[in-house]
């Protein structure tokens, strides 16, 4: 599916070099000579390490997801072995993390029946997406495993199945009726909400979910590589009088680092909480 | 950097990619990292934090079933001592009581006896002082006779010798004496 639609965009190439364009609008200066090396949509596709060409393709990003999950188990596996009616300190920190889900997500939206019920779905997707998203400010990785479009993506087909799973389970005949004919509402509006429903319920909501998480990531990703990259050329390749500026953009890039570990935290609160939200609705659908 | 990407893409074949448009892989890594997750936050990770919130919360319930244990054996001791000092109070009460009414028996009894004694002292005086009257007539009359005897005698210049005559005139002067006093008497009343 995916193949054919991208042999279909890919067809018209001034798509691509609009995107291109757009993208390359944020580098300031970009040389020919290699002096300034601007920051690049290529980095989301580094060259493949392993099975090149297959299915089964393994490139730095897919080893820097890797790493994230390997990461994730490790910090619960040690947070949750031995678990004591008294926390220590690190099970207290895990056990915020949990509860962070559990009850500010699962219960208060979903309530504690259905908030049960979807509780490891909500949870697996708010740490892989906030550990994923880490790693765009963790030295040596650099870059958000949820800046390339899979993970993302998979996730929101996910809590797309879900939502939709939910709904006819709670409502198995009137689910698709409640969700694109809202009662209350006389039938010749039916013409125009319908539609309108039916777009922003089941084509809108996957692709803002994958588009918002992504999208953030990559632009983060861009705009680090940017000021590191600038401070780099300032204090190395310009010298002189433009270090002064080098200072200016390190300070920058200091503060976006901190700024991507408050958009991390966001966007995967974001996301899962968007995914209870849907369930919610779906399940709560009795006009 | 524009042209570069422009002449990238008019060559085809180093195109520069969509990030819009996922690699077979792509998807296939992220389903795989999903899936680990998923598994191991559902099979291991919740049901422990779920069993773990279920003992703290047994903890909680058990530590305020202990107060209310605790709280229910304090009130009995309390209820019991309150009783036990109410029964104290009751049988210092009975005690007092049965102290006032040994006492009243008591002076009772002393006064019962001192009564009688008393009664006793007055029978046995009574009893003494007539015998002493008795006596003091018994003399009285063999010596007023023999005073009156002795006076007649000397006033009639005989002697009286003679039992029986004495005996007769004792008797009829005593007689005379006796009425004349009456007549005093009913005279005065």
């Amino acid at each position: 599916m995916f193949v054919v639609a991208r042999a279909e965009l890919h067809a018209p190439k001034q798509e691509i070099a609009l995107l291109a364009n757009a993208l390359n609008l944020l580098v300031p200066m970009s040389t020919d000579d290699g002096e300034f090396h601007g920051p690049s949509i290529l980095e989301f596709f580094p060259g493949a390490l392993l099975f090149e060409g297959t299915g089964f393709e393994i490139n730095r990003i897919v080893l820097v997801r890797f790493v994230a999950v390997a990461a994730l188990i490790l910090v619960f596996w040690l947070g949750t072995r031995r678990m004591q009616v008294v926390p220590g300190r690190f099970q207290s920190l895990v056990e915020m993390g949990l509860d962070l889900v559990r009850v500010n997500i699962a219960d208060d939206l979903l309530g504690k029946k259905d908030g049960r019920r979807f509780l490891p779905l909500l949870t697996t997707i708010f740490f892989m997406v906030l550990f994923m998203n880490l790693t765009g400010v963790i030295p040596f990785l650099n870059i958000a495993g949820t800046s390339v479009i899979g993970v993302p993506l998979v996730l929101a087909i996910v809590a797309y199945v879900t939502f939709i799973y939910a709904g006819i389970r709670k409502n198995p005949k009137n689910f698709f009726k409640n969700s694109l004919f809202p009662s209350g509402v006389p039938w010749p509006v039916y013409i125009i909400v319908t539609p309108i429903e039916f777009i922003s319920t089941f084509i809108i909501r996957p692709i803002t979910l994958t588009l918002r998480l992504m999208m953030n990531m990559i632009v983060g990703h861009l705009l680090l590589v940017l000021f590191f990259a600038a401070t780099q050329f300032f204090f190395f390749t310009a010298g002189g009088g433009w270090a002064a500026l080098g200072v200016g953009s390190l300070a920058f890039g200091f503060v976006f680092t901190l700024f991507e570990i408050l958009v991390a935290v966001l966007q995967a609160y974001v996301f899962a909480l968007l995914t209870a939200v849907y369930i919610q609705l779906a399940v709560a659908e009795e006009h | 950097m524009l042209h570069a990407v422009l002449r990238a893409a008019e060559e085809g074949h180093e195109a520069t990619p969509n990030p819009v448009l996922p690699e077979v892989y792509d998807i296939l890594w992220s389903a795989v990292c999903f899936v680990i997750i998923l598994a191991f936050f559902w099979k291991y990770v919740l049901p422990r934090v779920q069993k773990l919130l279920d003992e703290r919360g047994e903890a909680i319930e058990g530590n305020i079933a202990k107060a209310d244990e605790a709280q229910r054996k304090a009130e009995a001791a309390l209820e019991q001592y309150t009783a036990q000092l109410a029964d104290a109070r009751i049988e210092a009460g009975r005690i007092r009581e049965s102290a006032r009414d040994d006492s009243k028996t008591i002076v009772a009894e002393a006064r019962e006896q001192a009564v009688s004694e008393a009664a006793r002292i007055a029978a046995s005086a009574q009893a003494q002082i007539e015998a002493e009257r008795q006596a003091a007539l018994v003399s009285l009359r063999s010596d007023v006779g023999t005073l009156a005897i002795d006076l007649a005698s000397g006033v009639i210049g005989e002697s009286l010798a003679d039992d029986a005559k004495a005996q007769s005139v004792v008797d009829r002067f005593l007689a005379e004496l006796e009425a004349s006093e009456q007549a005093a008497a009913g005279g005065k009343s």
